[in-house]
């Protein structure tokens, strides 16, 4: 009983904590530039603000642009309940495992793609295409390099792989992990729309991919898309944090091991959030051509993660 | 069981007869879907029975030809999985062509042909997995192979529908030609053999014998599957015939290959050396993703659709190669994963591949035309079509919870035990596959965003898609049953897995694994490897989608939703041709292949004849590279080409000299008599 009610607080907690990472990366981005910045907790204003905004919805679009920001939340909530965040084995970790995660993460793009389409404007045209692109690199990516830690640790299930690390902490450090680690970050960026393969706070058409195939949402529609969006980034930096370095994580469900895994968790989003600040600050974004030599270069990474895996078992 | 053979045989027959006496009519019409209905039912409960009991069903006629054993016919269990395959296709099809074959009362084709053909191929079809000898298979493959030919050339009056038809039926025939110089060397040079003899005579074969029956067996149903580079008759073949009739060739028709693969290479070859498998294995894995690569640069509707289904064969044969390499080092376990994993993708291609092309064929139907350039905004004329092709396009894109994820889910599960393969050399190619089907199916979803989203969405593109209908109940009825069997089947693999299990079941020494993969809700593989459950994870995403909503209500959410134009940057007043088109949706995706593409772009602008700064009109043009027919096809039409010539001076129309020929003949064979 414990186990499913820690399933919820986890969601919960990833849920609540979304907004401020983004805050939070926004807030050392602005600083690292000379800024002041918007406050860490200016997120959560624009959700609240957007959730009371009426809808505007395009003439020309259909169902599917009503339905899609509830099937991009869905989705993305649910796979909340499938990675580790605060503790392992969790009692959902037989409904799915990472390809069930990595899929749903595309159910969701591929419905966001398709409601771009469905306003008929060429800004969305324009973000659909450019956002499948990326995933249909990206996706792939993101399964291989996690393919490279369930070879070692026997299971595609993000628990067992997460306890395998715990058991064998050299095991961190075998090639098969370090080059999944470096290509699951390069997916992340590109995944969660940031720099250098987009520009989370651009609105120039050219450049945009994320926010070209959202242009024509309002209301609680972006509500939803953009809390989706930023629940995303989380996940991502969760799977870096917890996969790749899983100490911290509570493997008994007592309140002290649970307060540390909370708080070992906020640590280490906190750091990923450093880095990410720096990055996008250091790197200018790329051509949107260049992008996907970039995306290729982490694709082989990965690659070479899952055969070093496989031939060093 | 014997009498659903015999209902079997009879339907499809009466619903042949009933062609041929007035299949011009609308009663005519629906007797020939009643007649395949009943007949594909038939089948299908025949096979079911037989997966289901576990015994097989035998029937001999040996005075019906009397030449050798005559036919016999047998259905075991990997038949019976295939019979099935066969009823779920064709049931549905058989029902949307009743109202779809309307439109051909305009002259264009003959309904009488159409529906005889239509009953009769799929009667040969369902014999070709009942065949118990090489004659009776040979016979069956050659009637299927004739019946689906013409099915192909519906549509005569158009050259090109003619071409499609020549490119099949010259494909098609190299295959046989191959089938039976296979089952020439496998039988030992006699065409009567029964499957039973071969079984227990293949061990004693040489293995160059072994190999070179393999090649030919992997050639000659390579081509009926459209595995690359074999695939060059697919994309012209499918999108030329009657919708209904291309959801069964995609859907069915090419499954029959691989029925004849794992008949040859694991059935009656009893499996090989490990190359076997990886020539399968890489094969498929190359399909697979030029495929999908070449269907993403495809604006015709149908032959997008066929494209992908050179991708999907890839991915079933990724999971039965993967077999193969485990079976030749005796990880038996594995091995029944990967052919599990190919079996049940070929059951789930099987119904979302129909449901596509039945849905492309209700948007032909209301549009007339397949460049999906000229579609647009048909959700809201069509929703009913619509609703079904977006189940279709997600169930290929492998999204959970439907039933393209869940086989994808075990070949990437049975790839994933590569790693108990002992050889590194042949183990590395585990991971490539993997990395290639990875990448095949995120390709798969941005095509499919493609085809759903412009087809679909937005603003209509033409005249004809402004005045698009829905189509009729019929045409709906079974799309929505190939919609649920997408959806049955991606919910249900704790029923489909074991049953599969049970096909494979002691085929090519393969074990029992439906205890290993007895589960209540997950699919376990072997050795505990992942687990998963497409069931709970549906449940899990509708309770989701209850609950947002729920607790935006709670929460008391602003509510108000206000439709408005969409925003144009100031400009007001949208039209269709502001949208963004098929071509510039795939642009980006051209330009990273490019190397594999080779586009040529032509752009002609044509200026005012008074000021260049003014621009009349542009003209944009730009191919890609048919890379197989320039440099495989060409260079052999050549060939047969000239070879056609040189023997063309034998035929000097002189009658003397044929006199010479036959004379210079005799005398020949009379020496030889003599000699020999």
């Amino acid at each position: 009983m414990t186990g499913y009610l820690l399933e919820f607080s986890q969601a919960l907690l990833a849920l609540l904590l979304a907004p401020g990472l983004v805050g939070f990366v926004r807030w050392v981005k602005a600083r690292l530039q000379n800024r002041r910045g918007a406050p860490i907790r200016q997120p959560y204003f624009e959700l609240a603000k957007l959730f009371g905004k009426d809808v505007v919805m395009s003439n020309n679009a259909s169902w599917l642009f009503r339905f899609a920001p509830y099937i991009v939340f869905a989705s993305t909530l649910a796979v909340t309940f499938l990675v580790p965040l605060i503790a392992a084995p969790l009692p959902f970790d037989d409904i799915g495992d990472l390809l069930v995660v990595v899929y749903l993460l595309l159910l969701g793009t591929f419905f966001l793609a398709l409601a771009g389409l469905d306003p008929g404007t060429a800004f969305g045209g324009m973000g659909s295409s450019r956002e499948m692109t990326v995933a249909a690199i990206a996706e792939p990516t993101i399964a291989l390099s996690i393919f490279s830690l369930a070879l070692g640790a026997g299971s595609t299930n993000l628990s067992q792989i997460v306890t395998a690390t715990l058991t064998q902490p050299g095991s961190a450090l075998s090639p098969g992990h370090l080059l999944a680690f470096a290509a699951l970050f390069i997916v992340s960026l590109a995944e969660t729309g940031r720099l250098p393969v987009d520009n989370p706070s651009t609105h120039l058409e050219l450049t945009m991919i994320h926010e070209a195939m959202i242009l024509e949402y309002s209301g609680r529609y972006l509500a939803l898309i953009e809390w989706a969006s930023w629940l995303k980034l989380t996940i991502f930096f969760s799977l870096l944090a917890n996969l790749f370095i899983p100490w911290g994580l509570a493997l008994t469900f007592t309140p002290a091991a649970l307060a540390v895994a909370v708080v070992t968790l906020i640590l280490k989003l906190g750091i990923l959030g450093v880095v990410v600040a720096i990055v996008e600050t250091r790197i200018a974004k790329l051509r949107l051509f260049r992008v996907p030599e970039l995306l290729g270069m982490s694709f082989l990474l990965a690659l070479l993660g899952v055969t070093s895996s496989f031939l060093l078992k | 069981m014997q009498s659903l053979f015999f209902l079997m045989l009879i339907a499809y027959g009466l619903g042949a007869l009933a062609a041929v006496m007035g299949g011009g009519t609308a009663i005519g019409r629906w007797l020939v879907a009643l007649g395949a209905v009943v007949g594909a039912g038939a089948g299908l409960a025949l096979g079911a029975t037989v997966i289901i009991t576990g015994t097989s069903f035998a029937l001999s006629v040996p005075e019906l030809l009397p030449l050798g054993d005559g036919l016999a016919l047998r259905l075991d269990a990997l038949g019976a999985f295939f019979l099935v395959v066969i009823g779920v296709g064709a049931i549905p099809a058989a029902l949307y062509g009743a109202g779809y074959t309307a439109a051909y009362n305009d002259g264009r084709a003959s309904l009488p042909l159409l529906g005889a053909m239509f009953n009769l191929f799929l009667l040969t079809m369902s014999l070709v997995t009942l065949a118990d000898n090489v004659l009776t298979f040979l016979l069956m493959w050659e009637g299927m192979s004739l019946a689906s030919y013409f099915l192909v050339i519906t549509e005569s009056g158009e050259e090109r529908v003619r071409n499609a038809g020549l490119w099949y039926i010259a494909m098609t025939h190299a295959g046989f030609a191959a089938l039976v110089a296979m089952f020439l060397l496998l039988s030992g040079g006699e065409l009567t053999a029964s499957f039973v003899n071969m079984r227990s005579t293949s061990a004693f074969l040489g293995p160059l014998t072994r190999d070179a029956i393999f090649l030919l067996a992997l050639f000659g149903f390579g081509v009926k599957a459209g595995i690359v580079p074999l695939h060059i008759w697919l994309p012209m073949a499918h999108p030329v015939a009657p919708s209904h009739v291309s959801a069964l060739m995609s859907g069915v028709m090419i499954k029959m290959g691989i029925y004849g693969l794992m008949r040859v290479a694991l059935d009656l070859l009893g499996g090989g050396p490990v190359w076997w498998g990886g020539v399968v294995l890489s094969l498929g894995a190359v399909s697979a993703l030029l495929g999908v690569l070449y269907a993403l640069m495809e604006h015709d509707l149908k032959r997008l659709l066929a494209y992908h289904s050179v991708e999907n064969i890839g991915i079933i044969l990724i999971g039965i190669g993967a077999g193969l390499v485990f079976h030749s080092y005796g990880l038996m376990t594995l091995a029944a994963l990967g052919f599990i994993g190919g079996l049940y993708h070929t059951i789930n291609h099987a119904s979302f591949k129909g449901l596509l092309f039945l849905g492309a064929g209700s948007v032909l139907h209301a549009t007339h035309t397949r460049n999906m350039e000229e579609m647009g905004g048909l959700i809201k004329k069509m929703p009913w079509t619509a609703l079904f092709f977006l189940i279709g396009s997600a169930a290929i894109s492998a999204l959970p919870p439907l039933n393209g994820f869940a086989s994808e889910w075990l070949v990437f599960q049975a790839l994933l035990g590569g790693f108990n393969i002992p050889v590194p050399e042949v183990a590395v190619l585990m991971p490539i596959a993997v990395g290639m089907l990875a990448l095949t199916s995120g390709l798969a979803a941005a095509c499919f965003v493609k085809a759903f989203g412009i087809t679909f969405l937005a603003l209509p593109r033409s005249h004809e898609a402004e005045h698009a209908h829905e189509s009729s109940l019929s045409m709906r009825i079974g799309m929505g049953i190939l919609a649920l069997a997408c959806v049955g089947l991606g919910l249900a693999p704790f029923v489909v897995v074991p049953a599969i299990g049970g096909v494979l079941n002691g085929l090519g020494g393969l074990p029992d694994t439906r205890q290993t993969f007895t589960f209540n809700l997950s699919v376990q593989s072997p050795s505990g490897f992942g687990q998963m459950s497409p069931t709970l994870v549906m449940l899990g995403l509708l309770m989701l989608l209850a609950l947002v909503p729920l607790a935006m209500w709670i929460l008391r959410v602003n509510r108000r939703l206000r439709v408005s134009d969409s925003w144009g940057c100031g400009r007001a007043g949208q039209t269709a041709r502001m949208e963004y088109t098929a071509t510039s949706f795939a642009e980006p995706l051209r330009r990273v292949f490019a190397e594999l593409y080779r586009p040529t772009k032509v752009l002609t602008v044509e200026f005012h004849p008074d000021s260049k700064y003014f621009v009349r009109s542009i003209a944009y043009k730009s191919e890609i590279a048919p890379l197989f027919e320039r440099l495989l096809y060409d260079p052999l039409l050549r060939l047969v080409q000239f070879a056609a010539r040189q023997v063309r001076h034998l035929q000097a129309g002189s009658l003397h000299l044929y006199l010479v020929y036959v004379t210079v003949i005799l005398l020949i064979l009379l020496l030889a008599a003599r000699w020999f």
